[in-house]
């Protein structure tokens, strides 16, 4: 476990040196935020019916998305790992006493830490102050801010668990660019990146449902804006836990696989 | 402590002509050539031992590095180290090893190199004490103070392959693997390198296996030296056994004054030649050395006589023709 916290720490310690990176992250976040806020705004204007979010739940859909960018994006990627696989210097990776998914794990859950630190406070705290109606409303009761604090860190932890799932597809495929996009595009729409889930034809909506993309993003977004009920999110985030042990058993099972068959060549 | 028997392994290569029209029959039909690494290798070391492992590029020394220290899994054969099968009980197994591959790197690219040293201490869970000791013998003995702080990508090659070894060494292993430790590093590197694998092998008394194609690391380091040829072990013993194998052999470099016809000797072969200088090999074992200075001194005015024997890297590429490597 020491092991593992030590990964963690140093990853952490290590990207929090990018201020810069984080300041030009910042900028493009909120620039990017305010564009969708503006298109949602045109289409809320002009709707006749009844919409399944109001437009101050989805505003703050859009900023916790922006701000928690990095908890949540799956190409968030970790150069480092795809050279390891395909170079060879796994050759030293597997002569260490511990579980290759554990370090992993932890390296890639502090990568995203540290990026999401570095961003997240100064969009929140802009945001919160921004004129009508593009404020980021505060949560809807404190209830619904703690369980949108757990749901987000156990999405976080989901998403690592799935990003996992990929790095883990490099050994068979030897290069990261397939699974990266196929991740990429696929995953993030289904997890409300693109459209925000409660916009979706309802066909859509139930094949999203029963896939774990959408408890990374678009489910903490709406308990704290509360769209979902504390009681709902409760059991929410009893299927985030049941998703999340399942995730984690495949990728440990999938990397021994991998692992059992990996050749490494060259002196 | 090491016991290897009858160990084999072969990779799947995928293989293709040139050409545009090839490339296209393989999106079909994956042509593949089957490459022995290995075939039926069986060697046994001591603990305490320094052993080389040496042999042509391709001969299959990584390979078998890769099979003792658990990363690949072999076709047939066993081997147990220290009791243990290295990829069957490979958690368990690792942390009485060391490796270093002299090719790749396990240290952060970013970050000093005492980070990486500590990441290392809590993977391998070595107690605070004896890591502060053993940091500071390493630091001592391969001269780190100064480049312990520094980022890796700062380093030299030299200064890089220290820190390397210093890291596979950090949790105190009873076997150490190198696999070509000293490549691409200068004169004085080098040298460095092979006095502390002296000293770790005579004071901790760790088992050392080094691949090589630096000879002189071999003659420095090396007892025992195992020599593989495509994927065949075509020699195992000792180098002094090699040196009286090929001792009687003698290199004979005569200088003169000018003599404008060939020599012709007796017992000897002429491997070069100029009106003033010539180089001879003589197998003392048939020639006596004074016989051949005598038909020398009656055709030449003698200014200069060296007589040397084969140099180790000679006698190796002796030994690689004879089994026509």
């Amino acid at each position: 476990m020491k092991a593992y916290i030590s990964v963690f720490k140093l990853r952490l310690t290590y990207g929090l040196q990018y201020r810069t990176a984080a300041l030009a992250g910042v900028a493009t976040q909120f620039f990017w935020g305010f564009i969708i806020i503006m298109v949602f705004e045109a289409f809320y204007s002009g709707t006749v019916t009844d919409p399944p979010i109001t437009l101050k739940q989805l505003i703050t859909y859009v900023w916790l998305q922006q701000a928690f960018l990095a908890f949540i994006m799956l190409w968030f990627r970790d150069n480092e790992l795809f050279q390891l696989i395909t170079s060879g210097n796994i050759a030293y990776e597997l002569c260490r006493p511990s579980g290759l998914y554990g370090l992993w794990y932890a390296k890639l859950l502090a990568q995203r830490l540290s990026s999401a630190l570095l961003r997240s406070l100064p969009i929140l705290a802009v945001a919160l102050l921004l004129p009508e109606p593009y404020r980021l409303p505060l949560p809807a009761d404190p209830a619904a801010f703690i369980m949108f604090v757990l749901a987000l860190l156990l999405g976080l932890f989901l998403i690592v668990s799935l990003s996992m799932l990929m790095y883990i597809s490099v050994f068979v495929t030897l290069s990261p660019a397939g699974s990266l996009l196929m991740f990429g595009v696929i995953g993030e729409f289904l997890a409300g990146m693109v459209i925000p889930v409660p916009l979706m034809p309802d066909w859509l909506q139930s094949i999203v449902y029963v896939l774990p993309f959408r408890w990374t993003a678009d489910f903490p977004f709406r308990v704290y804006s509360g769209h979902i009920g504390t009681g709902e999110a409760l059991i929410g985030i009893a299927i985030q836990i049941v998703w999340l042990a399942l995730l984690i058993t495949i990728g440990k099972l999938a990397m021994a696989r991998v692992l059992r068959n990996v050749v490494v060549n060259g002196g | 402590m090491i016991i290897v028997k009858g160990l084999s392994k072969a990779y799947q290569v995928a293989k293709r002509s040139p050409g545009v029209k090839e490339a296209m029959k393989a999106l079909f039909k994956r042509e593949y050539k089957v490459v022995e690494a290995l075939n039926d290798i069986s060697f046994t070391i001591e603990p305490g031992e320094i052993v080389g492992y040496i042999g042509p590029n391709g001969a299959g020394k990584s390979t078998t590095i890769k099979v003792m220290s658990g990363i690949l899994v072999p076709d047939v054969g066993t081997c147990t180290v220290m009791g243990f099968t290295p990829w069957k009980d490979r958690v368990q197994y690792v942390k009485h090893i060391g490796v270093v591959f002299g090719q790749r790197s396990q240290l952060w690219w970013d970050v000093p190199v005492i980070d990486s040293f500590e990441l290392l201490r809590d993977i391998y869970k070595v107690p605070e004490q004896e890591y502060q000791s053993t940091l500071a013998l390493l630091t001592e003995t391969l001269e780190l103070q100064e480049i312990i702080h520094m980022p890796v990508r700062q380093l030299s090659l030299g200064q890089r392959m220290r820190c390397e070894i210093a890291a596979s060494l950090l949790h105190s292993p009873s076997v150490l693997f190198l696999d070509e430790p000293t490549i691409g590093l200068d004169a004085v590197s080098k040298i460095a390198v092979r006095r502390f694998i002296r000293t770790i092998n005579e004071e901790k008394g760790v088992t050392v296996i080094l691949t090589t194609h630096d000879m002189n690391d071999i003659e420095a380091l090396a007892n025992r030296i195992i020599l593989i040829g495509k994927g065949k072990l075509l020699y195992d013993g000792s180098l002094s056994a090699i040196r009286s194998q090929f001792g009687t052999l003698k290199t004979m470099t005569v200088v003169y004054s000018h003599h404008a016809e060939p020599l012709k000797v007796e017992g000897a072969v002429i491997e070069s030649w100029t009106t003033e200088r010539a180089v001879l090999s003589v197998d003392t074992a048939q020639t006596v050395i004074s016989e051949v200075l005598i038909s020398l001194s009656q055709q030449v005015e003698i200014l200069d006589v060296a007589i040397d024997t084969l140099p180790i890297e000679d006698m190796i590429i002796q030994l690689y023709k004879e089994h026509q490597l």
